[in-house]
């Protein structure tokens, strides 16, 4: 039989405040154990929680990127579980009034083409704290650095249906929030976290299979390999003649397997009710409309401009717009050197490949957007050739000399002098009597064979069209 | 409310109700529960929900780091610390 995958994903996205969604406590990731856990992050009785404005916007920003509906008025909710990372006995979250609602997200397919993902909802709600159950034999540690620090849980309709499509949502989630400045989504670091639902029902049915949900996925790649594993897994149950049990697995990367998660044998009862702590939140037009005006230009919007403005194809626009900072680059570096196409060739090919080889950012890129440019100038004018570009691109990486600097200082100007040139292809022919003799017999294809000699002659300065050209010309005579 | 439900609610808030307790906190629980049937009997359409009795509006603060470590002070008031770690019977085997 022939099964269909139905994936629904609820991704948490740690939102990038100073402080603490309800007090003034640091977020700095890697700080010392309990040093930036306070009164109100402990639970200290009296101790009263304060709405982070800078949180709200935040989520009301995301809401708008994704051209959802934004609640007027949001509540939160006391949602309740014991658990010693969790001082409160319950963590503030939405219920029914969540901040953000419906909405929908554009994805790439694979075979071409794009498809539109519901998004559920979105709902602010605060982390928990870690538990260390390795650091001693008697009992385990807790740390509260992270309780408190302010999270947008973003719930998917059951819309995905491949790994890929899975992961395809993700980095497009992940590139919004990244241009949206809204959180560095970094998974490694657990700033977007997801959990996925999966279920499989015979190709074309109407109703859904029962589901399983899969929790803290920390990657890309491993959202995919725990996504397919579950599938096979349910499948070939089904195919048994077994039944799915609606659980909660645990994804083991190690041995890329899922498994059922140990010790809940009480069924998850929440017992929500409205947190009696916090008042109603209140978003008015004016403070929408404030938020709007402040959107910067979305992925989707950028690459469709960088396809007409500069004339990208598709595919390097993709790529230069998959994060905001290589795009805020490419921009720089095409306006500056005035030519978009080659601009978006080194960008994406040449200084994507030195970034790869370094392990750094754009951000940390060696070379600047203006030395970049002004290289690309250099090609355009005829002062370098193409290949000696990047000879001069190694060197800008590698050192503090601009690109005027290196040409000059190691003699690295193209020759475009004819004299010179000739001077070059009379030793060449020299050299290769018998080459010239069958190029002169009509054996076309030597001629590059020549030319490339003259080249390595003029260690690569000689302008190459004016060698082809002189070459033929004076073969031909 | 039978005692199998009291049980299950103890467990669920981590209250413990003795056998001897159990009949009177479900006769109790029994009144309240009979109070909210009589109250979801009134008909509410065209009432908007009412989440805080209060007429007022949540507060906003600004995103600023205003408190500063005071891990010592408060590592002190827990029955047990190590290694600046709070300090609990372990939660999995």
């Amino acid at each position: 039989m022939e099964w269909e995958t139905v994936i629904g994903l609820e991704v948490h996205v740690q939102l990038s405040t100073r402080s603490k969604l309800f007090s003034g406590t640091s977020t700095a990731f890697g700080a010392e154990p309990n040093t930036q856990a306070n009164i109100y992050d402990l639970a200290m009785p009296g101790t009263l929680p304060v709405l982070n404005g800078e949180a709200l916007r935040m989520a009301v920003r995301f809401g708008l990127a994704i051209g959802a509906e934004i609640s007027r008025q949001s509540i939160f909710d006391r949602k309740n579980y014991f658990y010693p990372d969790l001082p409160k006995g319950y963590q503030t979250s939405q219920l029914d009034y969540p901040t953000v609602g419906r909405g929908s997200i554009v994805i790439p397919l694979d075979g071409g083409g794009e498809k539109r993902i519901g998004v559920t909802r979105a709902h602010m709600e605060e982390d928990a704290g870690k538990s260390l159950h390795e650091a001693f034999t008697d009992g385990s540690g807790i740390d509260l650095n992270r309780a408190g620090t302010p999270l947008l849980e973003i719930v998917s309709e059951p819309d995905l249906r491949s790994a890929k499509e899975a992961v395809a949502y993700l980095k497009k989630l992940h590139s919004i929030v990244r241009y949206l400045d809204i959180s560095d989504g970094d998974m490694s670091q657990g700033s977007m976290r997801c959990d996925a639902n999966v279920s499989i029902r015979p190709m074309g049915a109407s109703e859904f299979g029962t589901r399983t949900e899969i929790k803290n996925i920390n990657s890309f790649r491993f959202v995919e390999k725990a996504i397919n594993f579950e599938a096979r897994r349910q499948r070939e149950l089904l195919e048994d003649g077994g039944e799915i049990t609606q659980e909660t697995r645990l994804y083991d990367s190690t041995r890329d397997e899922t498994r059922p998660m140990r010790g809940k044998e009480v069924a998850n009862d929440y017992r929500y009710f409205p947190e009696p702590d916090l008042l109603p939140v209140v978003i008015d037009d004016k403070l929408i409309e404030q938020i709007r005006t402040e959107l910067p230009e979305l992925p989707d919007a950028r690459r469709q401009r960088f396809a007409a403005e500069y004339g990208l194809s598709p595919y390097d626009a993709d790529v230069l717009t998959a994060n905001r900072e290589m795009a805020d680059y490419f921009e720089r570096v095409a306006t500056a050197c005035g030519d978009a196409k080659l601009a978006a060739n080194w960008v994406s090919v040449e200084l994507q490949a030195l970034l790869n080889r370094e392990n750094l950012e754009i951000a940390d890129s060696p070379i600047s957007t203006a030395n970049l440019a002004t290289l690309i100038q250099r090609i355009k004018d005829g002062t370098i050739s193409g290949k000696i570009a990047k000879t001069v691109f190694e060197q800008l990486a590698s050192g503090d000399a601009g690109v005027d600097e290196i040409i000059e200082q190691q003699g690295l100007r193209q020759v475009t002098d004819a004299g010179e040139i000739e001077k070059l292809i009379d030793q060449v022919i020299a050299e290769n009597a018998p080459q010239a003799q069958q190029f002169r017999n009509g054996k076309q294809q030597v001629l590059g064979y020549l030319v490339g000699q003259a080249m390595k002659l003029s260690k690569g300065k000689a302008n190459p069209a004016q060698v082809n050209q002189l070459l033929r010309d004076k073969l031909e005579s | 409310m039978d005692k199998s439900e009291i049980d299950k609610i103890a467990t669920l808030a981590r209250l413990r109700v003795s056998p001897a307790e159990a009949d009177e906190v479900a006769t109790r629980i029994g009144g309240i529960l009979t109070l909210i049937d009589q109250m979801q009997s009134v008909d509410t359409a065209g009432v908007e929900p009412l989440a805080h009795p209060l007429d007022a509006v949540q507060r906003l603060r600004a995103d600023e780091v205003t408190e500063t470590d005071r891990r010592d002070e408060l590592l002190a008031l827990a029955p047990s610390s190590r290694d600046g770690l709070f300090l609990v019977p372990k939660v999995i085997e």
